[in-house]
């Protein structure tokens, strides 16, 4: 028998299911299109801007799969460790290119 | 082999690839009709089972802290494998620290008010995420991450002097390995006590979804915390280091 | 709607994996193995949706409340985090193959021997 919760705000599920059909799909799309952009930009330093939006996409759409834990690793591995991580790795080695 | 013939190749395994997928695919329930039966016993179970209101992080830490223990050592391994690919090479020296500050172009103000005043708060978050693992959607890594993307402000800000300081080798090193470390010897513990391997064995608490209840869960993702933000700290030191090196000329 | 979310990891994947076969830059081609690994997060969280079912997550909604699979999102959320990690190390190595051999062309590394 499990004991009273917490509850802080009950909140029901009021989406109708046409409306996040139309939202997952939507931004599937903006997702593949992300992907086939960072695909196709062959400048490095360029692809990093483009990658922490795609970040940021990614993380909406996976709220929109009901996975806010997903969400909060992706967006900050998305859009600020990785895109640091390649930047400095691009100074150096553009340092070198030189 | 060219790389027009090597296009062309990729393109006609790709077509296989895809065209087996969509094959395999077409046997599956399709999009919204998860079937079960795990998901949905985990879902029924697990907040009578271990007290903690995010069955995401019970079966991260609980249900199936095997395979996060395997995925944090991997952690582990990367972190340790940065260091030892970017150990310096013959004839490569540090630049002086006191021309390190000058030789990069200063952030402007903007930038420097930004992430300095952010910081405080991202740190404060990033604390919040791993000590909340149980009750709402957070956990050990988040949190961690978070807390990493906080030192990456410091540097950002410009105060790249600062960020060596209090970012030593020998302290991260060591607060890296307590995390990874602590986990594994949470799950000794339970083995110590006659259970399975990380078996819960605290007390889980008399309400479920409270920040003190669910066992050993709120430990494990504290431990995770630690690893986590200590990984890619040192990370994001040695590649900072490499933009600092200097090669001297060979003779 | 059935498999539309199926096809995009394909498509995806795909895209991905053209980007590392026509790659003439190694950071490059490290952004694209990055993406191809975003397909596999996009298709566990897809295989666990159930329409019409929250997050379990079950802090502010009763109890039983019909929920998606937690499984695949513990599966997915570890490894978003590896996955950086994993790259770091990529990244490193692109570093010390630029200084061994001076380029960063993975076309050019191949015909290079010692």
């Amino acid at each position: 028998m499990a004991s009273p919760h917490i509850m802080a705000v009950v909140t029901p599920y009021t989406v109708p299911a046409g409306l996040m059909d139309v939202l997952q799909v939507a931004l599937l799309v903006l997702v593949a299109a992300g992907a086939t952009a960072l695909v196709l930009t062959r400048d490095p330093l360029r692809q990093v801007v483009l990658l922490s939006v795609y970040g940021v996409l990614l993380a909406v759409l996976f709220m929109a799969f009901q996975a806010p834990d997903v969400t909060l690793s992706a967006l900050t591995v998305g859009a600020v460790i990785l895109p640091a991580l390649l930047l400095l790795t691009l100074a150096k080695v553009r340092r070198r290119e030189k | 082999m060219t790389p027009v013939q090597r296009r062309w190749i990729f393109l006609g395994a790709i077509a296989a690839l895809v065209a087996f997928y969509l094959w395999g695919l077409s046997g599956l329930p399709g999009f919204g009709n998860y079937p079960g039966p795990y998901g949905d016993v985990i879902n029924r179970v697990a907040v009578a089972q271990t007290n903690a209101t995010a069955v995401v992080s019970a079966v991260n830490f609980s249900y199936r802290g095997f395979d996060t223990l395997g995925e944090e050592f991997i952690l582990f391994v990367a972190a340790s494998g940065v260091s030892v690919v970017l150990r310096h090479l013959r004839g490569e020296q540090e630049r002086d620290d006191a021309s390190a500050d000058w030789a990069m172009p200063r952030a402007t103000d903007a930038v420097r008010l930004a992430a300095l005043a952010f910081t405080g708060p991202i740190v404060l978050v990033g604390w919040y995420l791993a000590a909340h693992a149980q009750t709402t959607p957070s956990g050990g890594f988040q949190g961690g991450v978070v807390l990493a993307s906080a030192f990456v402000l410091i540097y950002l800000a410009g105060e790249f002097l600062l960020f060596k300081r209090i970012s030593p080798v020998d302290i991260t090193d060591a607060v890296e390995a307590v995390g990874s470390g602590g986990f594994a010897v949470v799950g000794l513990a339970a083995l110590g006590m006659g259970l399975a391997y990380l078996a819960n064995f605290l007390p889980r608490g008399s309400t479920p979804g409270a920040v003190s209840s669910s066992g050993t869960i709120a430990l494990i993702s504290f431990f995770v915390g630690l690893e986590v933000a200590a990984a890619f700290l040192l990370i994001v030191a040695e590649l900072v280091e490499q933009t600092l090196l200097a090669r001297q000329e060979a003779r | 709607m059935q498999i539309f979310p199926f096809v995009v990891v394909a498509w995806i994947l795909a895209v991905g994996l053209y980007g590392i076969v026509t790659s003439r830059h190694l950071v490059h081609q490290i952004v694209c193995l990055i993406v191809a690994q975003s397909s596999t997060y996009v298709l566990l969280l897809g295989v666990g949706y159930k329409t019409g079912a929250v997050a379990p997550y079950f802090f502010d909604v009763p109890d039983h409340t019909p929920a998606v699979d937690p499984v695949v999102q513990a599966l997915t959320l570890t490894d978003v985090v590896v996955g950086a990690a994993v790259t770091a190390l990529l990244l490193s190595l692109a570093v010390q193959a630029q200084k061994r051999f001076g380029t960063l062309d993975p076309q050019e590394l191949v015909q290079l021997r010692g």
